[in-house]
């Protein structure tokens, strides 16, 4: 074996540059959105005002909950495509159940909140992937929605329009609730102790296991979180648009997905960022109609062209953290 | 088997059986208490096996096992870890996407709180510190950042980490594999004087020079059993080695002497570190076996992988003239395809030469994994069982097969001998001999000194570039040391 040595060795990479690099790694979601809103004040300077932003972002709250919603599956490397039609279904249940009979209301979101928990017990015991448990589930809430409400209609409760409605002082809603929603999720996911557990379970399962966690409660906890804000999402939404409809969150599965790989989330390695994927959804809200109406594009012509911002936007993404990794 | 003073685990008859392949057959172990035990065997012995019995993650079929005295029913982890169980697994088992702090605070259930994270991290820093003295490690470093080697440190300083429950026996798995030389000393001296605190510690290792340093009692397992247990000092390497069944010693002094004088044979690379600032450069021609030394993450990576994108048409300040292979160190994230068969994986690197007209003809690409598994002994029955049926090391013979049963004229080794069995080694060492004396290159990337005694010549790296250049008459493992801790100049 070697003679021992004094000297010790030396630090390949000195920590200072380490942490530039996960700063970067951050400061990629709020740059994409910055370019969107400076496009958007370029023009139309008008739209950069209390009223504007209230106007433009109101749809982004039910977005970055359903974001949120989506980045807790993905931290454990799941997906879920069922959570559109989730959405829509507590849509469904908000504008008559809750308004009519809110006992009945609440356990039933309560228990789809359960269901989400048995859903992530299923995927683990019986290791099944769960793009094909929720795709399935996407037609069960979907069908649950049309029983529901066969035609769209229906009412939100009064205090769920009065929560909505908020005009606080300075601070347009949105925003205030896109704060609200990032931190509770940024210290629920990434500074509590049990959330290491539910990263660490994405990152590396057997690790987990063999430190003595059981994956079983963590998959649960996890799909439980998704659930939660899936059904915050459902009212959100209701509260804004005031009745439901059967569709009413079919877009969201993508653009869940989108926003929390857009805030600089990972679909394998529970590598999230719950701050991130908020301002991926604002940035999603804001590219899909305010910015392409200020640039006169047709109505005919927007769902094409949000794809194409999509696709622009995320491939400066890459391309920036390419560059990171290069340096 | 005479243990002093009072045993902390003893395993009385305990069998595995995986189908039909029996892991152990019967294994009768004692451990004592404040005691350095070493347990060597070949790949597939069975030491890995027992390894997870002791930590509760697989369950015997058959056997009692005792701990301090009280017959243990319904092992698990967790009852292993209240009585002070740890294990450093072989392959890591850190989260990646965590943080050292984090992954400290994984392990331990009982750091909860306002200020939990605080506490991991100095937990684990602290620990780090009382191991590897300049480690260069910081608790809020993501372990993705990591080198290997530091990676490594984290998680055998993080085995050491106490909180609630005490550390009573300590299993160390191949825990220098993926450390230099001299943080593996570090670990070492450290591990003493945790035996002589009292804490009692299984020490598994190919290396059988640290075995025979650091422990007190060795045993040798060999096809699920133990075949021999005795006193470390009654043991040297040839006995070892004897005892576990292994290629006659001699064979490894077999290469002596005879210095070939460089520059008769073509040219096939030449290199120069990015980082270089003096004009040293690495020079390799046609026959030779390149040795690339240093501390463990030096560049010395890096330059294989310069000269492997120049082969591929990129640009920079590398010449190579030939074709190139790469043998991956890190055989589970760069090497294999998990969910491919052997003979896949050994044709990957051919798929040219192996193509009839328009598909890949199966009956060439069988042929070639069937030559390559008598050629280089991979132990299976079928070269179309899936790659993962193999072991560690025959794993690796495969990665070592898809190289040279290629065109490449050129062999690039990534440190490719971690975690492999003495057999296996000496066996690769013979056929990489034999294929440069064809006219292959070999550049051989290596953190175990003992290699460099196959090399022709020696270049030793320090932050990323080349600090000494030593010929074969000149190397010796202290020069090698010395450079290594050298400026460069």
């Amino acid at each position: 074996m070697a003679v021992p040595i004094a000297a010790s060795p030396p630090a390949s990479q000195a920590p200072g540059r380490l942490d530039l690099r996960r700063l970067l790694r951050a400061l990629l979601p709020a740059l994409s959105l910055a370019l969107v809103l400076l496009a958007i004040a370029w023009l139309n300077p008008r739209a950069i005002s209390y009223f504007g932003f209230t106007l433009m972002l109101n749809l982004a709250i039910p977005i970055a909950l359903a974001t949120i919603a989506q980045m807790f599956v993905i931290a454990g490397n799941d997906l879920d495509l069922s959570i559109g039609a989730f959405v829509g279904f507590v849509g469904c249940v908000a504008a008559t159940w809750l308004r009519e009979t809110p006992l009945i209301g609440v356990l039933v979101l309560l228990g789809c909140i359960a269901v989400y928990a048995a859903l992530g017990a299923l995927i683990h015991l019986r290791n099944l992937p769960s793009i094909v448990v929720t795709l399935g589930m996407s037609f069960v809430w979907q069908g649950l929605a049309i029983l529901l409400l066969p035609k769209p209609g229906g009412k939100a409760p009064d205090w769920l329009l009065a929560i909505m409605g908020v005009k606080p002082p300075f601070i347009p809603f949105p925003i205030l609730a896109a704060l609200v929603i990032a931190v509770v999720a940024y210290v629920g996911l990434m500074r509590t102790s049990y959330g290491t557990i539910l990263r660490g379970s994405g990152g590396n399962a057997v690790a987990i296991g063999r430190a003595g966690w059981s994956l079983l409660k963590a998959k649960m906890a996890l799909f439980a979180c998704t659930g939660l804000f899936g059904v915050l999402s459902g009212l959100a939404l209701i509260g804004i648009t005031t009745s439901a409809d059967a569709n009413i969150g079919n877009g969201y599965t993508l653009l869940s997905i989108a926003g929390v790989i857009l805030g600089g989330g990972e679909f394998v390695g529970g590598r999230v960022s719950p701050i991130g994927a908020v301002i991926g959804a604002l940035t999603l809200a804001l590219a899909a109609s305010p910015l392409l109406t200020f640039m006169r594009i047709p109505p005919d012509w927007q769902v094409a062209a949000n794809g194409a911002i999509l696709i622009v936007v995320l491939a400066a993404r890459v391309l920036i953290s390419r560059k990171d990794v290069e340096r | 088997m005479i243990v002093a003073g009072p045993k902390l685990v003893e395993l009385d008859g305990v069998e595995k059986h995986f189908g039909a392949v029996r892991a152990l057959d019967g294994v009768n172990l004692i451990v004592g208490q404040g005691e350095c035990l070493g347990l060597v065997g070949h790949n597939g012995a069975g030491k890995s096996t027992l390894m997870h019995i002791l930590t509760g993650t697989a369950s015997p079929d058959r056997g009692r096992m005792t701990f301090a005295g009280e017959e243990q029913a319904g092992y698990s982890p967790g009852q292993a870890k209240r009585l002070g169980v740890r294990c450093v697994f072989q392959e890591l088992s850190l989260c990646p996407n965590l943080t050292v702090a984090e992954n400290a605070r994984v392990f331990h259930p009982g750091l909860t709180g306002l200020n939990w994270r605080r506490t991991a991290g100095a937990l684990i820093i602290d620990k780090l510190d009382a191991i590897f003295p300049g480690h260069g490690i910081g608790a809020s470093d993501l372990v993705q950042d990591l080198a290997i080697g530091r990676r490594q440190m984290v998680e055998v300083a993080r085995a050491f980490t106490v909180t609630d429950e005490p550390v009573r026996l300590i299993i160390l798995d191949e825990p220098t594999s993926s450390l230099d030389a001299h943080s593996a000393r570090q670990l070492l001296d450290f591990t003493r004087r945790a035996v002589a605190g009292g804490v009692s510690c299984i020490f598994i290792s190919h290396l059988l020079g640290e075995v025979l340093d650091i422990c007190d009692r060795i045993v040798v397992m060999r096809d699920g059993r133990t075949v021999a247990d005795a006193e470390a000092r009654t043991f040297d390497r040839d006995k070892l080695v004897a005892a576990m069944g292994g290629v006659d010693a001699q064979v490894r002094e077999a290469r002596a002497g005879t210095t070939p004088v460089r520059g008769h044979s073509p040219l096939r690379v030449r290199a120069r570190p990015r980082r270089q600032t003096s004009t040293a450069e690495l020079v390799a021609h046609e026959g030779e076996v390149i040795g690339l030394a240093g501390l463990a993450g030096h560049g010395q990576t890096d330059l294989l992988l310069a000269i492997y994108a120049a082969a591929l048409g990129g640009r920079g300040n590398v010449e190579v003239t030939a074709t190139v292979a790469l043998v991956a160190g890190d055989r589970q994230a760069d090497g294999i395809f998990p969910l491919w068969s052997i003979a896949e994986n050994i044709g990957v690197r051919s798929l040219a030469r192996l193509r009839g007209r328009l598909l890949i003809s199966r009956r060439r690409e069988d042929a070639l994994a069937n030559f390559w598994r008598g050629k280089i002994g991979i132990r299976t029955p079928d070269v179309h069982d899936n790659i993962l049926s193999l072991s560690g090391g025959n794993q690796q013979k495969v990665l070592f097969a898809r190289a040279l049963g290629s065109d490449a004229r050129i062999v690039l080794m990534d440190d490719p001998m971690r975690g492999v069995d003495v057999g296996t080694k000496l066996e690769v060492y013979g056929l990489i001999r034999e294929e440069a004396a064809s006219g292959r290159t070999f550049l051989w990337y290596t953190t175990e000194a003992d290699e460099l005694k196959h090399c022709d010549h020696v270049y030793v790296f320090r932050n990323g570039a080349i600090v000494a250049d030593l010929t074969r008459g000149e190397l010796t493992e202290e020069r090698v040391i010395q450079s290594s801790f050298e400026e460069a100049s």
